[in-house]
């Protein structure tokens, strides 16, 4: 693909029912009423030179550059801030206007470098496109005079450097800060000449700056630019491809040269991200050429062993055989496998798709598992499909915006921007988290409520909410006859209106006042639009899918669901979550959420598959594990999930994969479970093949590859190589063909195409021929259940309670800089924010103790103990202490416990009873991990037998 | 095992009976896996010390 240009219509688009209708250059424009001269003309492909202008920011008129002249109106008004009208007549082009034009560019460039004038050239600037533009020549005024040449630059950021002496002042920069990203970190500092771009007096590193890279994609003179691009230079081609960390899902243009990443920059037309980016998927994505990256396969006969290269032909014969060995002595059902949600929908399909034809066993489950199932649990049972409600632009539409469990800004960034966006509008905002994260309290931003609840007591949440809801009147009751069981609702409204679900009752569980709670249902339940955004802090509780349901039932009983602006919305934790949930990994499901057991879907995928298939749920992740402790249990095949890092009570993961006789992992590197493994099979990352992603808000996105597999092979193309080595033949050319067999077996998927991909861009589903080009918003006119389902959610407490042994609750998450275990984040420069994870305490539990800030403390619990510097923090309640699980050293899931979600086992990482202490040494477990990591991750340089491979 | 089927219990029971029931009865036949079916079944059989009244109900009307 050669390099992309995208357009810049230099003011915002606007929306309006009534058009207006102008001339421009001698042409007839329509337009909607409220958009700028300046976008008029672009419209019309009439490009007006600009320089302070970009069609992501509001209009500011700094630079003059794109003046133009109305007919019976006097001088040369700014286009960019001066709205159309009907019946102008609008001339861009005169020998007055190229004068002016001229005289401006001079002025700028007799303080700009000299080398950054000539242009324009491929890649140029902005600046220098303008320069040519106007015609630039020899500058009147000369380069001796007062300028900013001798400016100091700052190359504090890894990523971008800030160069004064090609500033122009023109403020893109400080307007993306505010407008695009709503961080307010940049600012002008000074008068007049003496007008800078400052961060806060500060160099970039040590200020506000999130690094989401938004001022740098402004920026028309690349005084902010790419350090990669300095380094690299112009690149030759782009690919537009989907951004692989977090649930967002952004769109992003790859720049290339050869075979080499230049730079990622946001595409302007993704429909998820709309040109905006974060550190992670703006910068981060240096792990793909890292030296760490393992591109040969290798085996090994024990895990003490060195491993052995080998090639593709050797390792995959040799997998299948040990898979075919292992069931003829143990059973069909001693083996299975375990796809990721980093990998696209066609790989995790083939995967779920390989155990079940070609082992013949429903063991397949994924890394949802540990996220997001109770979301697919609680969403099909009340309403009626396994996933969020909206797509992310209903945001702009919501007038109460409710957050539980989530943190946003650090997990779910570019989509935080869109919504502190609406906030700034005026939406009101209520935050539901143990720990005042920044949402809180943020630029232009306080929220009406924060709900400081304990861990562990959504549910006495929620039901209390809801129940200020029924006894306050505030059901819309129109709303729940038509749509919902009425049986049902009643049945819950007695539930719910009973006194023990109460504000003023559950206040001893929640620990927040009842009043708060009182005020915060009402602001919910009558402001309009009410939208529920959640995260892992409403799963990941025994009582997880409990409270997905206690949320649907609060979203029907007030009439928030089936429109634009409301829903329940689960913000997704990995880039594919929500696909590889679709995709039928789950081991009681195939795609599109039906269950094994029904005769009519089963047959469905045998005729397909040409195989009898088994009508039994198999066993999740953890039930995989206890089974191999077990002895019943003996190979897993692993792509892409590093289950020893991110699953609970990493011993017992340790225990479980030690335990068997073969451990399969295909990853981009020798990760925590390839420890424990007999085979590594090389894994590709998303710029080296085909496929598509799923969002947090059902948008399939493609996936495009950018560069050749670097091992040789995308991901799919191993599983297809094992699956025939198997004796269970899979014949695929192209991801594309793959999704054709998704759409031919998926009601949900039924229109999904690459050729509609690669014309819509994206598209949500369902995308059927009820839908041919999606489903923005769900359960629009009924939902897909067809009567809304409320369910009782009794609040139990959780049986992980503290004790004097134990007194603190420890909630683990995640930060900005680092995604999930950290492979990828890890490595990249993104560790100068976070080289380490540590122990957030409230002061008074640290002063209590005796701990200072940055002290070493040891973290105890009953499954184990490790050992981290402390960090007082007054973001977290007393009692209550915090944690990332972003490096294997650090190991904070040897502390959390087998404690799950009822429904789905989705593990309790929210909750665990804790003791801290301070410490002078590294726990046991981070010694032994010290000594054995290097030895398990040993190469042999030297070809070496292993006996039967 | 006993302490998953409990969680299981506690939140049908919230449900009349017959559906609380039907309903542990109903989640175990659609996400146990067999070697687990197999494994509480056992268990009340044998007793089923410390499981939940309706779980043991349940269980007991697992095929």
């Amino acid at each position: 693909m050669a390099l992309i240009r995208e357009t810049d219509y230099g003011t915002p688009k606007k929306v309006s029912e009534r058009a207006v209708t102008l001339e421009v250059d001698g042409r007839a424009i329509t337009v909607p009423e409220g958009t700028s001269l300046l976008r008029a003309a672009a419209e019309a492909g009439v490009m007006v030179p600009k320089l302070c202008a970009s069609d992501n920011l509001e209009p500011f008129g700094s630079c003059r550059l794109c003046l133009v002249e109305i007919e019976g109106r006097r001088g040369t008004p700014a286009s960019c801030t001066t709205p159309v009208e009907a019946g102008m007549k609008v001339r861009t082009q005169s020998p007055k206007l190229a004068k002016l034009r001229l005289g401006i560019m001079e002025l700028y460039a007799s303080d700009h470098p000299r080398e950054m004038l000539p242009g324009p050239t491929e890649g140029g600037t902005e600046f220098q496109q303008m320069a040519a533009a106007v015609g630039l020549g020899e500058i009147r005024y000369g380069y001796s005079g007062q300028n900013h040449q001798s400016c100091e630059k700052d190359g504090s950021n890894p990523y971008f450097t800030f160069d004064p002496a090609m500033c122009i002042v023109c403020s893109r920069c400080v307007r993306a800060c505010e407008e695009v990203q709503g961080t307010f970190a940049l600012t002008i500092d000074g008068r007049g000449f003496g007008s800078v771009v400052s961060a806060g007096d500060k160099p970039f590193i040590e200020s506000e700056c999130v690094s989401c890279g938004a001022c740098v994609q402004a920026c028309p003179t690349n005084s902010l630019v790419e350090k990669s691009f300095i380094q690299k230079g112009q690149s030759d081609r782009s690919v537009v491809t989907t951004c692989a960390y977090c649930g967002v899902g952004c769109s992003f243009v790859a720049e290339l040269k050869d075979n080499e990443v230049v730079r990622m920059r946001p595409y302007k037309d993704g429909k998820a991200n709309h040109g905006h980016s974060c550190v992670k998927g703006r910068f981060a994505w240096g792990y793909v050429t890292h030296r760490d990256r393992i591109l040969k396969p290798m085996i090994r006969a024990k895990i003490t062993d060195p491993w052995r290269e080998v090639s593709w032909e050797e390792a995959i014969g040799h997998t299948a055989s040990e898979f075919k060995r292992i069931q003829t002595k143990y059973g069909r059902d001693s083996i299975g496998g375990i796809s990721s949600s980093r990998c696209t929908n066609e790989e995790t399909f083939l995967v779920q798709k390989m155990i079940r034809a070609a082992f013949g066993t429903n063991n397949t489950d994924t890394c949802a598992r540990v996220c997001h199932s109770p979301t697919g649990y609680g969403l099909k049972t009340t309403l009626g499909t396994s996933a969020g409600t909206q797509d992310f632009d209903s945001v702009d539409h919501a007038d109460v915006i409710m957050i539980i469990g989530a943190n946003p800004t650090d997990a779910h960034p570019v989509f935080a921007s869109h919504m502190k966006r609406r906030l700034r509008e005026g939406a009101r905002l209520i935050i539901v988290d143990p720990r005042r994260i920044d949402l809180v309290k943020t630029p232009h931003i306080h929220a009406d409520f924060h709900l400081p609840l304990r861990p562990g007591t959504n549910v006495a949440m929620i039901n209390a909410m809801a129940h200020v809801v029924v006894a306050e009147g505030l059901v819309d009751e129109t709303y729940v006859k038509e749509r919902c069981d009425v049986s049902a609702f009643e049945q819950w409204r007695n539930f719910i209106a009973e006194d023990r679900n109460s504000p003023e009752a559950m206040e001893a569980h929640t620990g927040v006042p009842a009043a708060d709670v009182r005020a915060a249902a009402r602001l919910y339940a009558t402001r309009g639009n009410a939208a529920i955004y959640y995260g892992l802090g409403v799963t990941e509780h025994s009582q997880g899918s409990t409270m997905v349901m206690g949320m649907a039932n609060l979203a029907m009983a007030t009439g928030n669901l089936g429109k634009v602006g409301v829903g329940v919305n689960p913000l997704r934790g990995q880039n594919n979550v929500q696909g590889s949930c679709d995709m039928g990994s789950f081991p009681h499901e195939f795609s599109g959420y039906r269950h094994v057991s029904d005769d009519s879907v089963r047959k469905l995928f045998e005729a397909a598959w040409h195989v009898p298939l088994a009508s039994e749920p198999g066993l999740r992740i953890p039930n995989m594990l206890d089974a191999a402790i077990d002895g019943t249990f003996k190979a897993i095949y692993i792509q892409g999930e590093d289950i020893v890092q991110s699953d609970p009570n990493t011993q017992h993961v340790s225990a479980g994969l030690a335990a068997m006789e073969l451990v399969v992992v295909q990853d981009l590197f020798l990760n925590e479970t390839a420890s424990y493994a007999h085979v590594f099979l090389p894994g590709s990352t998303f710029l080296e093949k085909d496929g598509t992603f799923t969002n947090a808000e059902r948008r399939l996105g493609l996936v495009r590859q950018a560069i050749p597999p670097m091992a040789g092979k995308a991901d799919w193309e191993v599983t297809v190589a094992l699956s025939n080595a198997l004796g269970y033949p899979m014949h695929y050319s192209h991801a594309s063909e793959i999704m054709a067999e998704i759409a031919q077996l998926t009601p949900t998927f039924a229109g999904v195409t690459y050729e509609k991909l690669e014309r819509l861009g994206s598209v949500q589903w369902p995308c059927n021929d009820k839908a041919p080009e999606g489903t923005p918003v769900m359960h629009v006119g009924g939902f897909v259940r067809g009567k809304g389902r409320f369910m009782i959610t009794e609040f139990v407490p959780t049986d992980e309670r503290t004790t004097s042994r134990f007194p603190l609750i420890l909630t683990t998450g995640r930060i900005l800089s680092q995604y999930n275990v950290g492979a990828q984040t890890r490595r990249t420069d993104n560790n100068i924010w976070h080289d380490m994870d540590v122990l957030e305490i409230h002061p008074f539990d640290a002063e209590y103790r005796g701990i200072k800030d940055g002290d070493l403390v040891s973290l105890a619990s009953r499954a184990g103990d490790i050992t981290l510097p402390a960090r007082i923090s007054e973001r977290m309640q007393p009692g209550v202490v915090y944690t990332t699980f972003h490096h294997a050293m650090t190991g904070a899931n040897v502390v959390t416990t087998e404690f799950s979600d009822w429904a789905t086992n989705c593990p309790e990482y929210k909750v665990t009873a804790v003791q801290v202490q301070l410490a002078t040494h590294l726990s046991e477990w981070q010694e032994h991990y010290r000594q054995t990591r290097e030895v398990t991750t040993r190469i042999s340089k030297q070809a070496e037998t292993i006996p039967g491979a | 095992m006993v302490h998953m089927a409990n969680q299981i219990a506690l939140f049908f029971a919230g449900y009349p009976r017959e559906e609380a029931v039907g309903g542990v009865t109903d989640h175990l036949k659609k996400y146990w896996e067999p070697r687990m079916r197999k494994q509480i079944i056992e268990y009340v059989a044998g007793g089923g010390a410390g499981l939940h009244e309706l779980a043991v109900e349940a269980v007991k009307r697992l095929p």
